[in-house]
């Protein structure tokens, strides 16, 4: 690799206050572009480690560098994407996009010009004043999405966005994502709990084991972009989803080797 | 059920049933014991023999009324905020608020008179008092109840302290606080009225309708208590409608109690 990468765990670990290890000695670069997804048990600190990357936790051990820098001094650089949609319901969809930019102090007139142009992004010109009650959970995902984008971040963290959407909306967002990401580059993690959204999406996917927490083994999915519907019907593709599948139930079947946290 | 007809046709009946039952004790009752129930004829005409008095007192009382009421919204707004700060805060004020609220009326109210005198500044005083706890309450409820999904957005973006809290935290309360308001404005009225009879004064025409009351029983003028009864009530109304209308222009894009939903 020859750039710089953006996002390096050095040996991470995490605990809270003095709970079993959560994650155990994460090792892992990630190169700008990269879309990168986390796939695990649950409970075995995907959510955690985005977390950790956005500052809202402290690690325990190890380093964490985001574009250079500590997760905290990184912040104006990353947005985040929660499994709910999150949207302030007294405000409407425009509003509620312009949030994060006021709190980064972003000048109004920035504002309103940069939430017409994310709205059209996620195709959702025509709901801007619509107030959240009035959307489908599809349509609130994407004003989430929207408002992430709004940020122009070089670091999109995604938390099981697509989690509680049906199959077709999910695989008709998961392609907008990806259209979305041609035209800004920027790197992403994707926690995801399904198998083919992780290979539709990424270049790498990490599979991680549980108790503790860790990289069981990463897989790279070599298929071109841009992908599209088409790309779910290539053998390529299916194979790669039957090979995740394997690795993930290999780590599910088999819980940690060690579940008491180690004596210090 | 839902047509409009209904609406206005239930009532109306319900309404005609009652004053059926109305006329119908009132000639029961032999003649001299008639005064007990006016009819609605008799009150009528008191309101007109009486209007001029009764405009004065209620205009009074509602002056005494919206002091204390607007009064109990700044003040339980402020000290709100000032509970929802931690939990080491309320617990330690919580006791005290309590005891404020557990004391009647009538027993505060020399009181008020000794510290304000009576009058206008005491009936608002008193309003104040009673109106001000379903404020506090609900509206601390409310600033302490919000979303942990948003409250962690915030974090996420670094919202200072003044964001979180009026961007954030105050707007997410404001259901609760009309809870505590539509509650507030029912005992608010009541309150003046009371407030009016422990610590009114009539000097210079500046009784209310507390004192009124007391006028009209004392002079035996049953019909005229009976308006101002009616009106007292009349007032309730009015400050409820207002405080509806407040809640219904404010949360009706976004509360789910708002939601229109055809089935
Ligand atoms: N704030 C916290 N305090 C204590 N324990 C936590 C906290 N957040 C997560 N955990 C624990 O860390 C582990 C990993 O959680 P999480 O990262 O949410 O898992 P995942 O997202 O993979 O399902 C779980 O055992 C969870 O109980
Ligand atoms: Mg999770």
């Amino acid at each position: 690799m020859s750039a710089a990468p953006l996002v390096e765990f050095r040996n991470v670990t995490k605990r809270f206050g003095d709970g079993p290890l959560v994650l155990d000695r994460i090792a892992f670069a990630a190169q700008p572009g990269d879309f990168i997804s986390l796939i695990g048990p649950s409970g075995c600190g995907k959510s955690t480690a985005l977390r950790l990357l956005a500052g809202l936790s402290p690690v325990t051990g190890g380093e964490l560098i985001v574009a250079g820098r500590t997760p905290d001094a990184a912040a104006a650089d990353l947005a985040f994407v929660f499994q709910e949609p999150t949207l302030l319901p007294w405000l409407n969809v425009a509003h509620n996009i312009e949030v994060p930019q006021r709190l980064r102090g972003v000048p109004a007139e920035t504002r309103a010009a940069t939430t017409r142009r994310v709205l059209d992004l996620v195709r959702l010109g025509e709901k801007a004043a619509a107030f959240p009650r009035q959307l489908s959970g599809g349509q609130k995902m994407r004003v989430s999405i929207a408002r992430a984008l709004a940020l122009a971040p070089k670091l999109l963290l995604l938390d099981e966005p697509f989690g509680a959407l049906d199959e077709m909306t999910r695989e008709h967002l998961n392609e907008e994502l990806l259209a979305i990401r041609e035209q800004a580059a920027w790197t992403a993690f994707f926690v995801t709990h399904s198998v083919a959204e992780a290979v539709f999406l990424s270049n790498r996917i990490l599979v991680l084991a549980a108790q503790p927490g860790r990289i069981h083994r990463e897989i790279a999915v070599p298929l071109p972009y841009p992908r599209t519907e088409e790309t779910r019907l290539s053998r390529e593709y299916l194979e790669l989803v039957a090979t995740v599948s394997r690795v993930l139930r290999s780590v599910e079947a088999a819980p940690g080797p060690d579940v008491s946290p180690p004596a210090a | 059920m839902s047509h409009p007809a209904f609406r206005i046709l239930l009532p109306a009946l319900a309404g005609a049933l009652v004053l059926a039952l109305w006329y119908g004790i009132h000639f029961y009752l032999t003649a001299e014991m008639r005064f007990l129930l006016p009819t609605p004829g008799a009150i009528l005409d008191a309101f007109v023999e009486h209007r001029g008095a009764l405009a004065r007192a209620t205009w009074n009382t509602a002056q005494g009324a919206l002091l204390g009421f607007g009064l109990a919204i700044v003040v339980s707004f402020a000290l709100a905020i000032l509970l929802s700060l931690s939990s080491l805060v309320r617990t330690s004020l919580y006791p005290y608020l309590m005891a404020l609220q557990m004391t009647p009326l009538p027993v505060l109210a020399p009181i008020c008179v000794i510290w304000v005198g009576a009058g206008l500044n005491s009936v608002a005083l008193l309003t104040f008092v009673i109106a001000f706890f379903p404020l506090v309450v609900n509206t601390t409820q409310g600033l302490i109840s919000t979303d942990r999904n948003l409250v962690e957005l915030f974090a996420l973006y670094r919202a200072s302290r003044w964001q979180q809290l009026f961007l954030l935290r105050v707007p997410s309360a404001l259901p609760y606080f009309f809870t505590g308001l539509r509650i507030a404005a029912t005992i608010a009225p009541i309150g003046a009225v009371v407030a009016d009879m422990n610590a009114g004064s009539s000097a210079g025409g500046g009784g209310g309708l507390g004192f009124q009351a007391v006028i009209y029983s004392a002079q035996a003028k049953y019909p005229a208590l009976f308006a101002t009864a009616a009106t007292t009530c009349l007032l309730g109304f009015v400050l409820n409608a207002a405080v509806l209308t407040l809640a219904w222009l404010t949360l009706r894009h976004w509360h789910d109690a708002y939601e229109r939903r055809d089935r």
